[in-house]
């Protein structure tokens, strides 16, 4: 569904990206690994179209993503850092996506994941006041609500209580279930072990490797995700 | 588009800002007019109010505008809407809640106390100055990243507009004084959107004579019909010009 080809991005000196080139495809659970500053946001933002590549494209469905915009209606992405209009409360952030969204394709909406985390009940706190948790359900929420194919989750679970971040994963399998495409990057990856398919593990914006994880499990012999990647950064 | 021209209004009325700004321009106005028996002396008080206080506030509450609603923009731009929509928007949104403040504040008043066609042309000009200096804020705020920065660029453009141009013509013409300029004036003023409103309310005041020889070349040219469309067609300009030149920026910004 996605297929990236030569992306390149600097920012000033920094090569944030470096000929990346992956396919992602239909039904699968990938996770994206790298160290912190190894180019996994400024991935997921070229993707989304909000960083634009330096070279190299992106096509979405076969379509170069370049000054297109209709294929963000395929795309719930949960930033890492949900940044919301302060004076906004939560129930106007909601009924504004759903005024945008809405008449891209009248889906049902999938308020399933908003009714877990409680928010109906805070639906007239304004942003500003929310702790960076909360800011992380409405997020994953939004990301949710308008059933895309495509669920972009850049480090979902980071800053979610327990027992919010289990409900999180537990959504996640059930929408991996459907056949979606899941792109994650989260640090933790003991969580990552019973979600994802795939692997791709990006070092200082160049592409190491994209496998599948039986394959990695298989290659460095070890049976756990975390020893895996240990195992390969020692290399 | 319409979907999200909605929601930067109702952010900008929630900001208290913009009734404040309506309410200035009207005490403003109303006690220029109350003061002075004579409405043209109160027209000109009004003129320097128009030409100083309206680009100021029009570029400044932009630019802040803009870098406090970037959380906002990048919410909308990873959501399947187009970037010139947003952009558009925005622009729209700020250049029509200071127009209308605008017109509420001074053009009303202008209109109840004043000649007809003066008012009608110090409205108008205002009007524009207020969508061109968004236009410019628009553009200083796509232009850098920093906040401080790009309120400092803001602030530096209005002080050359404003004052800084009218220096260095002064200089050119001084060191020049033995070449006939006044083609080159004219060509000057259009470089600079303020002054061009100032000739072109000052001429429709009758305050030409005040500017000597340069003033009747001016008189010549915008004096007439067409010049007067050429003057006004340059404004659109320089609104129009400066938007599309933000606008291009903000479609390859990296958010």
């Amino acid at each position: 569904m996605i297929i990236a080809n030569n992306v390149s991005k600097h920012f000033g000196k920094l090569k944030a990206l470096n000929n990346v080139s992956v396919n992602c495809t239909r039904g699968e659970c990938i996770a994206l690994i790298g160290p912190n500053g190894s180019g996994k946001t400024t991935f997921i933002k070229c993707i989304l179209g909000m960083v634009v590549p330096d070279s190299g494209f992106i096509t979405f469905n076969g379509k170069n993503i370049l000054h297109d915009w209709q294929y963000r209606k395929n795309i719930g992405y949960m930033p890492q850092i949900g940044r919301y209009p302060d004076n906004m409360t939560i129930g106007q952030v909601f009924n504004m996506m759903k005024d945008i969204r809405r008449d891209a394709g009248n889906q049902p909406l999938d308020e399933s994941l908003l009714a877990e985390f409680g928010l109906p009940q805070l639906l007239n706190k304004r942003m500003r006041t929310l702790s960076g948790g909360t800011r992380q359900k409405v997020s994953a929420s939004l990301a949710f609500l308008f059933n895309p194919d495509i669920l972009i989750l850049d480090e979902p679970t980071a800053g979610l209580d327990p027992v919010s971040a289990e409900k999180l994963k537990e959504k996640i399998i059930h929408e991996k279930s459907k056949g979606k495409l899941i792109l994650i990057t989260s640090h933790i990856l003991s969580e990552l072990d019973e979600l994802i398919t795939q692997i791709i593990y990006l070092q200082e914006g160049q592409l190491v490797f994209h496998k599948k994880l039986d394959e990695l499990k298989q290659d460095t012999g070890e049976q756990k995700l975390s020893r895996a990647i240990a195992a390969v950064m020692k290399k | 588009m319409k979907k999200i021209l909605k929601y930067v209004f109702t952010d900008i009325l929630r900001n208290k800002i913009v009734i404040g700004y309506t309410l200035f321009l009207l005490i403003l106005s109303m006690s220029v007019f109350n003061l002075e028996d004579n409405s043209a002396k109160g027209l000109l008080s009004l003129l320097n109010i128009v030409l100083i206080i309206v680009p100021l506030v029009s570029i400044i509450f932009s630019t802040i505008y803009i870098y406090n609603s970037l959380e906002f923009i990048e919410l909308l731009v990873s959501q399947p809407l187009r970037r010139k929509h947003i952009w558009s928007s925005l622009f729209a949104g700020l250049a029509g809640s200071l127009c209308t403040s605008f017109f509420i504040g001074t053009g009303i008043p202008a209109l109840l106390y004043a000649p007809a066609d003066i008012a009608l042309v110090m409205t108008g000009m205002g009007l524009l100055l207020t969508i061109i200096f968004v236009a410019i804020a628009l553009l200083a705020a796509v232009i850098t990243r920093d906040k401080a920065k790009g309120i400092g660029i803001a602030i530096f453009l209005w002080l050359y507009f404003s004052l800084l141009f009218d220096g260095l013509v002064l200089f050119i013409l001084f060191q020049f004084q033995d070449y006939p300029l006044e083609k080159f004036m004219v060509g000057a003023s259009m470089l600079n959107p303020i002054d061009l409103g100032r000739i072109l309310i000052l001429l429709k005041m009758d305050m030409s004579a005040l500017m000597g020889y340069t003033g009747a070349v001016f008189r010549e040219l915008f004096g007439t019909a067409t010049g007067f469309m050429i003057a006004i067609f340059v404004l659109i300009a320089w609104a129009a010009l400066t938007f599309w030149l933000s606008l291009r920026r903000f479609n390859r910004k990296d958010l």
